[in-house]
C-alpha cells in the first residue's frame, strides 16, 4: 500500500473526530438533557382531545398538516373526531384552548429531540405575555 | 375529509377549491373531485371568458360617491384584525386596503377634465380577487390559488417568496414581507396568524370571516355603507342590484383579468 | 479527472484563493440576508425584482451561447472550433450554476424551494424555466464528462454522445426562450409585453456569450500554451458581429413600435430609461453608455480589418459584454417595474450586501470556470501539469 503511514494517521484522526461526541460526553461534558415534562390541561371540560392519545402522540404533525391543508386550501373548517365529535380545525382556536402554553407542552418534546417546527413564526399564542393587549 | 382523499388531491397536483358555509355561499356548492380535475387539467387558460361553472362568484362594489374623504375606518379595521405591520416607511410597506388618488387608481382613464367629485378623490384599492387572476397563473407552487367562489387565496405555508405574482399583478395589490413583521405589529390579534418574513400577502375578502357567515370587515365597519359584498351569480344579491342600477367601472378591465371590485362613480 | 484541478502552480492557487475570499464575503452577506430577510436589498414593494433576477436573466444568455460553438462544430463539422467547444460547454455549466444561485438568493423562503417540485404547476413559466435550466445543466455535465474522458484516454467518444449533443442545441435555445417568456407573458407589465423579447434575448445572448468566450480564449492564450487558433477567433468575431447587429436592430424595433404608437403605458418605461420620468433618471446615464458602447462595438465589428485584429477584437468583446450587461443585467428587469401599476416612479438601486452577494455568485462562476478550464487544458497537456 502506498502512503500507508499517512492513510493510517488520517483514519485515526477521522475516527477521533467522528466519535468526539462520545469522548466529550465521557469526559464530563454537559449534563444530560432532562426528560420532557408535559403540563396537561386540568379543567374538566378540557379532557377530550380531537383524537386518541396514541394517535396524537405519534401523528399530531400529520393531523396539523391535514388541518392546514383543509382550512386554507379547501375552506373546510370542521373536523370529525373518531368518536364523531366536531371540532373547529384551528391550531390557535382549538389546540391552544386546552394546551394554552406551548413552552410547557409542545416545546417540551420538540426541544428534547431538536425539532423546531415553524408554527410560531406566524401563529400566536394567546397567553404569551407579549401578545396580551 | 379523510386523509386518503386529501392525499389524492395532493398527488393529483390540484389547486384547491374552497367552499365556505354561511350566508354568502350556499352549502350545495360542495365540490366533487371530478370537477376539480377537469377544472385544472388545462395547460393554458382558455381565453378570458368569465368562469361560469361555479355557483358563487364573490365580488365587491365600492360606491365612491359615498366613500368619505379622509376616512380610514376600513383600512384601520383591516390592519388591526389581519395583523398588518406598520414599518413607518414605504420600502418594506405591507398593505391590503389603502387609498390612491383617482388618477393613480385608474391610470388608464386619461381624462383631461375630471368631474370635481373625482378630481381629488382618494379611491380605496384592494386586491381585485380577479376572476381570471394572473398571479395564480404564474405561481410556481400553487401557493396562491383560486377558490371555487372566486377568492384568490394565499397559502402562506407554501409560498417560497419568488415574487413572480407581484410581477404579474397589474394592480400592485401584493405585498412582500421583506423582513420579520412581528416587531412592527402594535397589538397582535391571536385569532389570525401574522406572517413570516419572505412570503407574499394580500387581501382575501376576509375568508376567515366569511366562513363564520360574516361579511368582510371593511364592508361591516364602513360608516357610510359605501362597500357592498356578495355573490354576482345571484341576481338578488346586493352587488347585482347595485350594478343594475348604477354605472360602474373597474381597474384595467382591458387586461382580461376580470377584476371583481366594481366602482360606482 | 478532477485531480488535475488539485495540481497547479502558485499563480493558479493565488487566483483561486482571491476568488474564495470574494465568495466568503458574499456568503457572509447572504447569511445576513438569510437572517434579516430580503429587506436587506434595495428591492421594495414596488420594485420587487432587482439585481438578482437581472443577473440571472443576463447569465442565462451566457449559458445559452455555448450553442454558438457547439452547433458549427457538430452540425456543420466546422473543425476550427474543435479546441473551444469544450470551453463553451464548461462556460455553460458554470453559468447555469450561477443562474440557479441567483434565483435561490432571490427567494424569500429558500428552505421551501423543493415546493416547486412537490407541487409541479404546468401553467407557471417558472416551473418550465427550472426544468429547462436543470435539463441543460445535466446535458452539459454529461457531454463534457464523456468527451473529456474519451480525450483523456485517447479514444473516440462513444457514438451516443452525439445524440446528447444534438439535443443540447435546441435545448440551449429553449432556456433563453423560456426565460424571456417568464417576462413576456405578463399582461400588467407593458415594458416586457413584447413578442420580440425572446428573439432579443437570443440575439443579445449570442453576442455577449461568444464575446466572453473570446475574452477567455485570449486570456488563456496569454497565460498558457493553449491556442484557440486564428480561424476560430475570426469565426467567433463574425458570430458576435451578426448577433450584435441583430441585437441592436431588435432594440431599434422596440423603439419604433413604442414611440410611433405612442401608447403611454409603453412609452413611459422607455422614457424612464432614456430621459428620465418625473425628474427621476437613475438609469439614464447607464442606458446611454450602453447605447454608445453598442454603436462603438458595431463599428469595430463590422469593419473587417478591425474585427480580425485580435487586440481590437479583445477590446470589442469587452465593450459588447459591458453594453449588454447594462442593457439586460440592469435596465431590462428593473424598468419593467418603473413606473409602478399606479403610474408612480419609484427608483431602485442595489445595496452593499446585495452587491456583495451578487459579486460572490460571480466569483463562484469564475472559480468554477477556472477549475474546469484547468482540467480541460491539463488533459490536453496545454499547461504544465
Amino acid at each position: 500500500m502506498y502512503d500507508s503511514g499517512k492513510i493510517i494517521i488520517g483514519l485515526i484522526i477521522f475516527a477521533g473526530i467522528f466519535t468526539s461526541p462520545f469522548w466529550y460526553d465521557l469526559s464530563g461534558g454537559k449534563e444530560a438533557l432532562k426528560a420532557p415534562v408535559l403540563v396537561l390541561p386540568t379543567k374538566a371540560d378540557q379532557q377530550v382531545c380531537v383524537n386518541t392519545l396514541e394517535y396524537m402522540r405519534a401523528d399530531h404533525m400529520v393531523l396539523l398538516n391535514d388541518w392546514r391543508y383543509e382550512v386554507v386550501r379547501l375552506g373546510d373548517r370542521t373536523y370529525q373526531s373518531p368518536d364523531h365529535k366536531e371540532f373547529n380545525m384551528s391550531l390557535t382556536g382549538t389546540c391552544l384552548n386546552c394546551h394554552a402554553n406551548s413552552a410547557q407542552f409542545c416545546d417540551q418534546c420538540h426541544s428534547y429531540i431538536g425539532e423546531t417546527p415553524y408554527c410560531w413564526e406566524c401563529h400566536t399564542e394567546i397567553n404569551k405575555p407579549e401578545n396580551m393587549q | 375529509m379523510n386523509k386518503s382523499r386529501r392525499n389524492f388531491l395532493k398527488i393529483a397536483g390540484i389547486t384547491a377549491v374552497g367552499v365556505t358555509a354561511g350566508k354568502f355561499i350556499p352549502a350545495e356548492v360542495k365540490d366533487s373531485t371530478a370537477q376539480l380535475i377537469s377544472k385544472n387539467s388545462g395547460l393554458l387558460k382558455k381565453g378570458t371568458a368569465v368562469k361560469t361553472d361555479s355557483k358563487v362568484r364573490l365580488a365587491m362594489v365600492v360606491d365612491l360617491r359615498k366613500c368619505k374623504e379622509g376616512c380610514t375606518k376600513c383600512i384601520d379595521e383591516c390592519n388591526k384584525i389581519h395583523n398588518i405591520p406598520n414599518f413607518g416607511e414605504s420600502k418594506d410597506e405591507i398593505k391590503w386596503i389603502w387609498k390612491e388618488p383617482y388618477e393613480n387608481a385608474f391610470v388608464d382613464q386619461e381624462n383631461f377634465y375630471l368631474s370635481d367629485a373625482l378630481k381629488n378623490k382618494n379611491v380605496p384599492v384592494f386586491c381585485n380577487n380577479c376572476n381570471n387572476p394572473p398571479c395564480v397563473e404564474v405561481c410556481p407552487t400553487q401557493a396562491t390559488f383560486q377558490r371555487e367562489d372566486g377568492i384568490v387565496m394565499m397559502d402562506w405555508h407554501r409560498c417560497i417568496g419568488c415574487r413572480y405574482c407581484m410581477a404579474a399583478c397589474p394592480y400592485g395589490s401584493r405585498s412582500f414581507n421583506w423582513r420579520d413583521p412581528r416587531p412592527f405589529i402594535k397589538n397582535i390579534n391571536p385569532d389570525f396568524p401574522t406572517r413570516t418574513k419572505g412570503v407574499v400577502e394580500k387581501c382575501e375578502f376576509c375568508d376567515e370571516r366569511l366562513s363564520q357567515g360574516l361579511p368582510p370587515a371593511c364592508v361591516e365597519v364602513c360608516p357610510e355603507k359605501a362597500l357592498a359584498f356578495g355573490n354576482l351569480n345571484d341576481p338578488e344579491s346586493d352587488v347585482r342590484k347595485l350594478l343594475k342600477e348604477n354605472f360602474s367601472i373597474r381597474r384595467k378591465p382591458e387586461l382580461g383579468t376580470n377584476p371583481e371590485i366594481y366602482y360606482l362613480v | 479527472m478532477l485531480e488535475y484541478a488539485l495540481k497547479g502552480n502558485k499563480k493558479y492557487w493565488s487566483w483561486l484563493f482571491l476568488l474564495a475570499i470574494i465568495i466568503a464575503a458574499g456568503f457572509y452577506f447572504y447569511m445576513k440576508q438569510f437572517n434579516y430577510g430580503l429587506g436587506i436589498t434595495g428591492m421594495s414593494r414596488n420594485i420587487s425584482w432587482g439585481l438578482y433576477i437581472a443577473q440571472f436573466t443576463f447569465i442565462v444568455g451566457v449559458a445559452a451561447s455555448a450553442v454558438m460553438v457547439v452547433l458549427p462544430y457538430y452540425l456543420h463539422d466546422y473543425k476550427a472550433f474543435g479546441k473551444i467547444t469544450i470551453l463553451g460547454e464548461f462556460l455553460a455549466i458554470a453559468s447555469i450554476i450561477m443562474c440557479i444561485l441567483f434565483v435561490t438568493v432571490d427567494l424569500g423562503q429558500p428552505m421551501r424551494v423543493a415546493n416547486i417540485f412537490l407541487y409541479p404547476t404546468f401553467h407557471s413559466l417558472m416551473f418550465w424555466d427550472v426544468l429547462a435550466l436543470s435539463g441543460y445543466l445535466i446535458l452539459n455535465v454529461i457531454i463534457t464528462r464523456v468527451t473529456l474522458d474519451a480525450e483523456h484516454k485517447s479514444i473516440a467518444p462513444p457514438k451516443w454522445i452525439r445524440v446528447v449533443i444534438i439535443i443540447s442545441i435546441p435545448w440551449a435555445v429553449s432556456i433563453h426562450t423560456v426565460t424571456a417568456f417568464l417576462f413576456a407573458g405578463l399582461a400588467g407589465r407593458p415594458f416586457w409585453l413584447t413578442a420580440i423579447l425572446a428573439p432579443r434575448f437570443l440575439a443579445s445572448a449570442f453576442s455577449a456569450g461568444p464575446a466572453l468566450l473570446v475574452i477567455l480564449c485570449l486570456v488563456l492564450r496569454r497565460l498558457t500554451k493553449f491556442d484557440p487558433g486564428e480561424q476560430a477567433l475570426k469565426k467567433l468575431g463574425l458570430i458576435i458581429t451578426y448577433a450584435m447587429c441583430l441585437n441592436v436592430f431588435f432594440i431599434l424595433m422596440e423603439f419604433f413600435t413604442t414611440f410611433y404608437s405612442g401608447i403611454p403605458d409603453h412609452v413611459s418605461h422607455m422614457q424612464y430609461l432614456y430621459e428620465g420620468l418625473d425628474g427621476k433618471a437613475r438609469l439614464v446615464p447607464w442606458m446611454w453608455t450602453s447605447a454608445f458602447l453598442s454603436i462603438v462595438s458595431l463599428l469595430f465589428l463590422i469593419i473587417p480589418k478591425l474585427r480580425n485584429n485580435n487586440k481590437i477584437l479583445f477590446i470589442t468583446s469587452i465593450i459588447v459584454f459591458l453594453s449588454i450587461w447594462i442593457d439586460k443585467g440592469l435596465g431590462l428587469v428593473i424598468t419593467g417595474f418603473i413606473p409602478t401599476p399606479f403610474g408612480k416612479v419609484v427608483q431602485y438601486w442595489p445595496t452593499i450586501p446585495e452587491s456583495f452577494i451578487s459579486l460572490g455568485i460571480w466569483a463562484i462562476g469564475i472559480f468554477l470556470i477556472s477549475i474546469f478550464y484547468k482540467i480541460a487544458l491539463s488533459i490536453r497537456r496545454e499547461i504544465e501539469v
